[in-house]
């Protein structure tokens, strides 16, 4: 079952591993939570913004790009 | 149970469009306004590849003088944000090269047991942790979650579930399998769970 998890909770599983899978996990309150827990940590991933830029990172990337745009006008 | 892109994301891919068509034609404006909206992700996923804030640094500048050098090249087969993460992912695996060359990243060579992969102890994690912590205590735990895994699985979990990348266009970016991207994936999901586990069961 595990091997298949990914699959699962992405959607990519034929419908038969599918019913399998669920009919499995029904019975199972182990493996349930598991599932969830593995969902919930995808979800807070990709629900989790960067940070801003550090201010002076900013800076230096927005000059080099200022130097390069300079440069490739004359 | 599928994670479905929505309306606002095709929107924003139109937005984007307009504006590389505008970036094309010159208008330095327009590339700027790429760059504000993209640096904060560009960083963050240079930062954990390369695990060294100066070589991230040197990988979010090169990525957007690239891209603003290659703008011509770039015919819009896929949207120009996937487009500049690849150059940004090349350029990290440039710079993880030089700070340790010969490394050879393999693991889809080590064999693991379903047994290795299931978690020794299941416990419920009580209140969702977007309610207990603050956000920027919840950004630092999953910056040290991510960079506690192995490098070949830190860049498929970054691609995949971070940037919402799908399996072939990770599989491209990293020149790997699809079938290895799908094993990497599992497995970092799986310690990241398990890492998580400790900070936010009940109890």
């Amino acid at each position: 079952m595990i091997v298949e998890l990914s699959n699962y909770l992405d959607g990519e599983l034929d419908s038969s591993l599918r019913s399998d899978l669920e009919l499995h996990l029904k019975n199972c309150p182990d493996c349930r939570m598991v599932v969830n827990t593995t969902k919930k940590t995808i979800e807070i991933f990709c629900n989790c913004a960067p940070a801003p830029l550090p201010e002076d990172v900013r800076t230096r990337l927005h000059r080099a790009l200022e130097e390069h745009l300079k440069r490739q006008t004359h | 149970m599928a994670i479905q892109s929505t309306k606002a994301s095709r929107t924003a891919g139109d937005d984007e469009a307009i504006l590389v068509a505008q970036a094309k034609a010159g208008k330095v404006a327009a590339f700027e306004e790429l760059v504000n909206r993209y640096e904060r992700n560009i960083f963050r996923l240079a930062q954990h590849i390369t695990q060294n804030h100066e070589d991230a640094e040197d990988v979010l500048q090169d990525a957007f003088l690239k891209a603003y050098t290659h703008l011509g090249d770039f015919q819009g087969d896929s949207r120009f944000y996937t487009w500049l993460v690849r150059i940004a992912v090349n350029e990290s695996l440039m710079q993880l090269r030089k700070r340790k060359p010969g490394r050879t990243l393999s693991l889809d060579e080590y064999v693991e047991t379903q047994d290795d992969l299931m978690p020794r102890e299941v416990v419920d994690w009580g209140d969702t942790p977007e309610q207990v912590y603050a956000r920027t205590e919840l950004q630092t735990i999953l910056a040290a979650a991510i960079d506690s895994l192995e490098p070949a699985f830190r860049s498929v979990f970054l691609l995949r579930d971070v940037e919402h990348f799908s399996t072939e266009e990770t599989a491209q970016m990293l020149e790997l399998s699809v079938p290895a991207v799908k094993s990497r994936l599992l497995r970092a999901r799986l310690k990241l769970r398990h890492r998580l586990d400790k900070v936010f069961k009940r109890g």
